[in-house]
């Protein structure tokens, strides 16, 4: 039983491109090498660590988009396939050749999934918070060490390697990323009972 | 207590005369316990699905949102068990976002009141908060079982409910799952004359519970039979515990690393040696070669060693394999190498079942460590009965999986995954397309296959044309046209579970599949080419299942970012956020 269908316009290929990145990452730049192979998708969509140096058996048309160098990787959603749990509880014994990004996942109360970014692209407080304003289009009032961020509807904080939840910006800036597992967002009314969960 | 059948009218009773009575035929399928044998039974005929819906104690819902409970509660009154599933398994991967449903909750408001006498709850990826879990230790007073698998939406206050109100409490199994770690003195809530615990697994929770409250409760608890604490959990801890569990059969332990004195290892040792019906063995956090040893006597007896949480190293899992002689199940870490992996084919010949597991999943550029193509091949000389293999990896050959499978043509589960998207033959640099042709010309068996590497749509094709037996199918980053998906929907005919992402699948591979889906549990398709008019005609062409797109911020109207569509006699949900639309 034949069927036709008209798809209409969505013939469009760039409605329907394969893309790697997270939601909202802007692609208007990127160039489209030429000469790619056809079972592969147009790279510059993807997200910058695809192009890994161990995929050595293609074309490469890829070495030319370098314009974006891959300071702050970003990562493919959900790949490899490994369950969040088996993520954090594994400390590798073996030392890294050169250190890793620190990625730690933000969640926002009332937003309906998670991001993710690497705490060691920030080179301090300031930049971090301004970065999570940015993401997720709030405003974190101002800090003080005795009353925590005031004026503001949501507080910043982080879940650290004893699995306390605590205020961002009350430890020095390197002890922070080298304890923080997570940050969570939290609605400026629940923050402020923040000691009474230990 | 349970519901009994009313009387039947007097021309059901002149019929029955001459067959079997009720009593007899429910007896006789109180024997069935396999749900799908129970299946076939109940479509026998009219009085076999009515003595088949009287008599069955335990139901599994594959998908919760494929019936109701109010429909499940209406077929089956004397439910005691009960298995529900509920998120996509790309839900796992994050590929799902929050609150998007399978929230038990109504599930259990309608147990409370037509299954009073529940005893078992298996839960995975579902939704459960602590409201939830509080209504459901008060609200079942025979309750004995909860098992929740890679489950959310609670904190270990929830636990504190069911530890406290639950009087018969035989297991407790908390596995995996993205939850609110609000600290461990859940523990502490076992009344002290509390003794009817069997299953204890705490595993995965992170904080420290009261060490004295789980001595005291593991010395009462006569019963236990597996338990599986957490790291915090120290060795010197851990032997006290042992001393009064010598009939574990399943052991997690905690943290495998501690300054011991001569004294205290000794008498590990000795408490290991005292474990002498352990099947199961896990847990081992940060163990050395340095106490692995303590373990040996207690491995005599083995068929389960999971691994996947010590990164041993393969010279220490060389050492500590020949103590498990009965091994058929095997998990580890790649920190083991190709190396490790010959220790296991030349150490377990019983094995049937291999797990590698990648220490450093998200380092890209790692070019030392991890395993290779030719550790998949030395296991598979030396573990002839291997069936089931999950094996993460950075290169790999299609050469070398030929002579896997050559070596094990017995698959019924084969998931590889190439940890690089589109990697091809690491000598040939040819696509892995052969690799996964000999797999499904070869393992007639096979049930489970996970692809990965570069895959034209021959891969598919070869799916299509020998895969007969396949059942679960899951595909990522492969393919080069609708073809692919449209040979796999038309040659499996037992296809149940296809889970795709990130493939150039469109609206004809959709829609190929139209007469398919009824016959099967689901279809995941993410990052694909499908719009939101491919799935809207297959919602239009067929209105029992429920054709549902999840809106990405951001994402244009026309690109149906990902679909999920699944059979359901309950229509479209009701409880769908607002970013799932039903089409």
């Amino acid at each position: 039983m034949e069927r036709t269908v008209t798809y209409e316009n969505d013939l469009n290929l760039k409605a329907t491109e394969l893309r790697l990145g997270l939601p909202g990452t802007d692609d208007s730049d990127k160039q489209t090498p030429s000469g790619v192979r056809s079972n592969k998708r147009t790279l510059s969509e993807t997200t910058e660590e695809c192009r890994s140096k161990s995929n050595s058996g293609t074309s490469d048309a890829r070495n030319d988009d370098t314009e974006t160098a891959p300071a702050a990787k970003a990562q493919v959603v959900g790949w490899p396939p490994i369950r969040s749990y088996r993520k954090n509880s594994f400390q590798p014994k073996k030392t890294e050749a050169e250190a890793a990004g620190i990625y730690v996942k933000v969640s926002m109360d009332g937003a309906p999934y998670l991001r993710k970014i690497d705490l060691k692209s920030y080179k301090g407080y300031p930049e971090l918070l301004k970065a999570l304003e940015n993401m997720f289009k709030f405003t974190i009032g101002q800090y003080s060490e005795r009353e925590g961020y005031n004026g503001s509807d949501y507080a910043p904080t982080y879940e650290d390697k004893d699995g306390d939840w605590m205020l961002v910006g009350d430890v020095p800036w390197e002890m922070f990323i080298s304890s923080c597992k997570r940050l969570r967002i939290m609605k400026g009314s629940e923050a402020r009972g923040l000691g009474s969960y230990v | 207590m349970a519901s009994k059948r009313q009387k039947d009218s007097p021309e059901e009773e002149k019929k029955q005369a001459s067959s079997f009575p009720d009593e007899v035929l429910e007896c006789v399928l109180g024997f069935v316990k396999s749900h799908r044998d129970r299946s076939s039974v109940s479509l026998v005929c009219k009085d076999w699905y009515n003595a088949e819906r009287w008599s069955r104690t335990h139901v599994f819902i594959g998908n919760c949102y494929s019936v109701s409970p109010e429909i499940l509660v209406r077929r089956f009154p004397n439910i005691r068990s009960v298995t529900l599933k509920g998120k996509p398994r790309f839900s796992d991967f994050n590929l799902v976002p929050l609150n998007w449903g399978a929230d038990i909750h109504a599930w259990l408001v309608v147990f409370a009141s037509a299954y009073s006498f529940l005893e078992e709850l298996r839960l995975k990826r579902m939704t459960i908060t602590d409201e939830s879990l509080e209504f459901l230790a008060k609200s079942f007073p025979n309750f004995k079982a909860l098992s929740l698998v890679s489950c959310d939406g609670f904190s270990t206050d929830g636990l504190k409910a069911i530890v406290a109100h639950c009087k018969n409490l035989t297991e407790l199994d908390i596995l995996e799952n993205g939850i609110d770690d609000l600290g461990g003195s859940w523990l502490s809530c076992f009344p002290e004359n509390f003794t009817s615990l069997e299953v204890l697994n705490f595993a995965s929770l992170n904080s420290e519970v009261n060490f004295d409250a789980l001595e005291r409760l593991v010395a009462r608890c006569k019963s236990l039979k597996v338990l599986k604490v957490n790291k915090n959990v120290t060795l010197e801890q851990l032997q006290r515990l042992l001393v009064h569990t010598s009939q574990l059969t399943e052991l997690g332990t905690g943290s495998f690393s501690q300054e011991l004195t001569l004294r205290e290892y000794s008498e590990l040792e000795s408490a290991f040696s005292n474990c002498k019906n352990l099947y199961t063995l896990s847990g081992l956090s940060e163990a050395t070669s340095l106490y692995l040893p303590a373990l040996y006597p207690a491995c005599v007896n083995l068929t389960f060693l999971n691994l996947s949480d010590a990164a041993l190293q393969s010279a220490e899992l060389a050492k500590l394999l020949p103590h498990c002689p009965h091994l058929r199940r095997l998990w580890v870490l790649d920190t083991v190498e190709d190396k490790g992996l010959e220790a296991v084919g030349s150490s377990c010949p019983l094995l049937e079942e291999l797990r590698v597991f990648p220490a450093e999943p998200f380092e890209q550029d790692v070019v030392i460590g991890g395993v290779t193509e030719s550790g998949f091949v030395a296991v598979s000389q030396g573990c002839r009965k291997l069936h089931y293999v999950l094996y993460f990896c950075r290169r790999m050959t299609n050469s070398a999986v030929a002579a896997v499978v050559k070596n094990c043509p017995d698959f019924t589960h084969f998931r590889l995954c190439i940890m690089n998207p589109w990697e091809p033959d690491y000598l040939t640099k040819e696509p892995m397309d052969e690799a996964f042709g000999v797999v499904v010309k070869t393992c007639t068996k096979l049930q489970r296959l996970a692809v990965s590497g570069l895959l034209t749509d021959l891969t598919f094709e070869y799916i299509g044309k020998y895969a007969k037996n396949l059942e679960t199918l899951s595909v990522a980053f492969a393919g080069s046209s609708d073809r692919g998906m449209q040979c796999v929907l038309a040659g499996c005919p037992k296809l149940r579970k296809l889970e795709i992402r990130d493939c150039p699948f469109g609206n004809a591979a959709l829609l190929s599949g139209l007469e398919r889906y009824e016959s099967m549990r689901s279809l995941w398709m993410s990052a694909c080419h499908v719009t939101m008019n491919g799935c809207r005609l297959l919602a239009r062409e067929m209105p029992r299942l429920n054709v549902e797109v999840i809106k990405e911020d951001g994402s244009d109207d026309t690109h149906a970012e990902k679909v999920y569509v699944y059979r359901s006699v309950a229509g479209p949900r009701r409880d769908a956020p607002p970013f799932v639309l039903t089409l």
